[in-house]
């Protein structure tokens, strides 16, 4: 009764109830819940699941190594996919399917240009910052592409990146003439793997970076801001002078930033391509760690570090199932079971019975004495 | 610059095909479609096939020319099918006498339908890889109705060995069994196995798994750490064996049934400092025909790679230049010659031999 809250919706009776609820309510919930939930259960069942160790790699660099190194390692391409799908779908309300053909074409981009004309290639042909940056430049364009066709076409965004998502892959065999090239230099190998003389794996890193970035972005311009205006009424905001079709434009090109960088972790960590299964599917865990985070698919409102814990939270299942060699074939099953409870948790109808769910027991202890 | 040429080696490559369904009074404009659906980078890539079907025009009479449709998995699957396909557009040209259809998917609801397109063209012989083993049996008797000749490459499909005159694929039972006898060969103490499969029911798969699960099953010292499919994908081998590297279970052979994954493996042993290859204490299995594979089983990272052979089309053209002369193949199962390479006995002639 005494709470006083300008809200409508956040007007609770008692103080017990509304730590409930303002949990409830928080965007981080659903990611932190889920997290707390694999660590909880893994404490349980195994609690050496988070023993890092020192070891030696094969080059002799000592190397961290245990499942919460994988985890953060593995995670990397899709944090970086994640931070922008949430950015696209905040804008256009849809999501690009196509991340993982585009990222097959980064990839052969890259190792096209490292290889130079070879298949084969011991020594990197070209300065390995100028050929990421020409990957970069060519899946920046592949996101101008999705994203025109989604801002000034009009197109919903599923259907127009169904069409790099059906034409990615060949158009990444394409670029290296249908052959695989496979470059031996070590220092290819950095990004993906370890630099030397550090123990903690090079991906770790770079996504700690683009994390930085992003927020260094989304605390100094404008860009968040925008996206959310745009995302939540298009119309309105361009009375209020912004111009949404270029923001989403915008959007779809910045994830083509991420889906170069993910792209270029996913070829350095093995020093080749294999087009038709490089990052398969990988679109999928993209979009669910944006819905995990709390984000609403529909766009508008976003929450990029919910997105972030939600990318880590899938891979922290998937080491989880591989640990208890669940054969990997049933892993998408896991993860539908996952998709189903979120669609179930995140519909307002449940939302709006979990945060009752306290007030019944009290109502009722209440009544008794 | 390299754009540019890329972009005009794919025009080319267009306008040969459009040229090419021109002049194929056959398959009509279906011709066309057929070929370019797969895009124009597979054809670019091929010189010979679009400067034949360039000519073409000038040749004038398709008459004399063996009709053949081929219907093959997408060449961007592995380094083994992008040789594979290699091969038989290589093979099947107008200067060997023919005029053949490609068509690349691995789904084999699009492959029948293409397949079902090619017999009502009327082609003479009708060459499958088939993605799966099932679903062929109105395509193949519609071929004998038509007077299309089915052969069979690189994959078996289940049907009456009545329905096709000729299958020339690899054995993949005996290419599990080769490995495996050569591993027991090794005289370890204990085999605790890393298995890694590739796409569950494939005829690879079932082959490569079969020989090693009866071992398995037979033998006490052998057991299983962990035995999982990473669909062919070599980023999914990895994660399985580091994940049990992470969780310290002790093994000592890894067994994948293709070189992309063994590679994979690979990585993730070289990350957590295990020695493996010839003189290590992992032993690494992998399988196919890949070059770099079979120069890391000479260098000595790796320990075996039993060679799953993809150049079939030479035995195919000889097959249908004999039926073409009247002559039967003598056996309707042929098996292209393969082998296992052990790190110990390789030499870099076979590399020069056999990698693709």
């Amino acid at each position: 009764m005494t709470t006083p809250v300008k809200d409508p919706q956040a007007r609770v009776e008692r103080p017990d109830e509304s730590l409930w609820k303002r949990l409830t309510r928080q965007q981080l919930f659903i990611p932190v819940a889920a997290l707390a939930l694999l660590v909880l259960f893994n404490l349980i069942a195994d609690p050496s699941f988070f023993a890092v160790s020192m070891k030696e790699n094969s080059l002799g660099n000592p190397v961290l190594s245990g499942n919460i190194i994988s985890v953060l390692d593995n995670a990397s391409e899709l944090v970086i996919l994640a931070i922008g799908m949430t950015l696209v779908t905040a804008s256009s309300g849809g999501q690009d399917i196509s991340v993982g053909a585009t990222m097959a074409i980064a990839g052969s981009v890259i190792l096209r240009m490292v290889c130079g004309s070879q298949v084969t290639a011991d020594t990197m042909q070209m300065n390995l910052i100028l050929a990421v940056l020409i990957g970069i430049a060519a899946t920046m364009c592949f996101g101008a592409f999705n994203g025109a066709l989604v801002a000034y076409f009009n197109i919903q965004p599923m259907v127009a990146t169904l069409i790099m998502y059906t034409a990615g892959r060949s158009i990444a065999a394409w670029i290296n003439n249908n052959q695989l090239p496979i470059i031996n230099d070590l220092s290819f190998k950095y990004a993906g793997t370890f630099l030397p003389g550090i123990p903690v794996p090079t991906p770790i890193f770079i996504t700690a970076l683009v994390i930085l970035i992003f927020w260094l972005v989304l605390k100094f311009t404008t860009l968040g801001l925008y996206t959310q205006a745009v995302g939540i009424n298009p119309s309105s905001s361009r009375l209020n002078g912004l111009d949404p079709k270029l923001i989403k434009l915008l959007t779809y090109v910045i994830l083509g930033v991420c889906v170069a960088v993910a792209g270029f972790i996913r070829v350095s960590r093995s020093g080749s391509i294999n087009y038709s299964r490089i990052a398969e599917n990988i679109e999928m865990d993209a979009i669910l760690a944006v819905a995990l985070g709390g984000n609403a698919l529909s766009g508008g409102k976003f929450n990029i570090y919910g997105s972030i814990l939600g990318a880590y939270v899938i891979q922290f299942l998937t080491t989880t199932l591989y640990k208890y060699e669940v054969p990997s074939t049933a892993l998408p099953a896991y993860k539908a079971v996952v998709v189903i409870l979120l669609v179930v948790l995140s519909a307002p109808v449940v939302r709006e019975k979990l945060s009752r769910v306290k007030k019944a027991p009290v109502k009722a202890a209440k009544e008794v004495s | 610059m390299k754009m540019n040429k890329v972009l005009s080696l794919a025009l080319a490559a267009a306008m040969a095909l459009s040229l090419a369904a021109c002049g194929n009074s056959g398959s009509g404009s279906n011709g066309g479609s057929v070929s370019g659906s797969n895009g124009g980078s597979v054809s670019g890539s091929n010189g010979g096939g679009s400067s034949s079907s360039g000519q073409q025009p000038t040749g004038g009479s398709t008459g004399e020319l063996i009709t053949v449709g081929v219907i093959n998995n997408d060449p961007n699957e592995s380094g083994y099918r992008t040789a594979n396909d290699a091969a038989m557009r290589a093979t099947f040209t107008e200067e060997n006498g023919y005029k053949a259809t490609f068509y690349n998917n691995n789904d084999a609801a699009q492959q029948i339908a293409t397949a079902q397109q090619m017999v009502q063209d009327e082609v003479d012989f009708l060459l499958l890889s088939p993605a799966s083993t099932t679903g062929w049996d109105s395509v193949l008797k519609d071929a004998q109705a038509a007077g299309t000749q089915v052969i069979l490459f690189d994959r078996m499909l289940e049907a009456d060995e009545s329905m096709y005159v000729a299958a020339v694929v690899s054995d993949m039972p005996a290419e599990g069994k080769t490995a495996v006898d050569w591993l027991a060969a090794q005289g370890l103490d204990e085999y605790n196995i890393i298995h890694i499969q590739g796409h569950m029911g494939s005829d690879a798969q079932l082959g490569r798994t079969g020989a090693l699960d009866e071992k398995v099953n037979a033998e006490s010292n052998w057991n299983y750490v962990t035995q999982q499919t990473a669909d062919w994908d070599e980023a999914t081998a990895r994660t399985i064996v580091q994940s049990v590297i992470d969780s310290k279970k002790p093994f000592n052979v890894i067994y994948a049934e293709n070189n992309g994954m063994a590679r994979g493996a690979v990585a993730a042993l070289d990350a957590a400092g295990i020695k493996h290859g010839k003189d290590g204490d992992v032993i690494v299995m992998g399988f196919d025909s890949d070059k770099w594979a079979m120069e890391a089983v000479l260098n000595g990272s790796w320990n075996y790679m039993g060679l799953c052979n993809p150049m079939q089309a030479e035995t195919v053209d000889s097959i249908i230049k004999d039926l073409a002369a009247g002559k039967q193949p003598d056996q309707k199962i042929i098996y292209t010659p393969e082998r296992g390479f052990d790190a110990a006995t390789i030499t870099q002639e076979d590399v020069d031999t056999y990698g693709t």
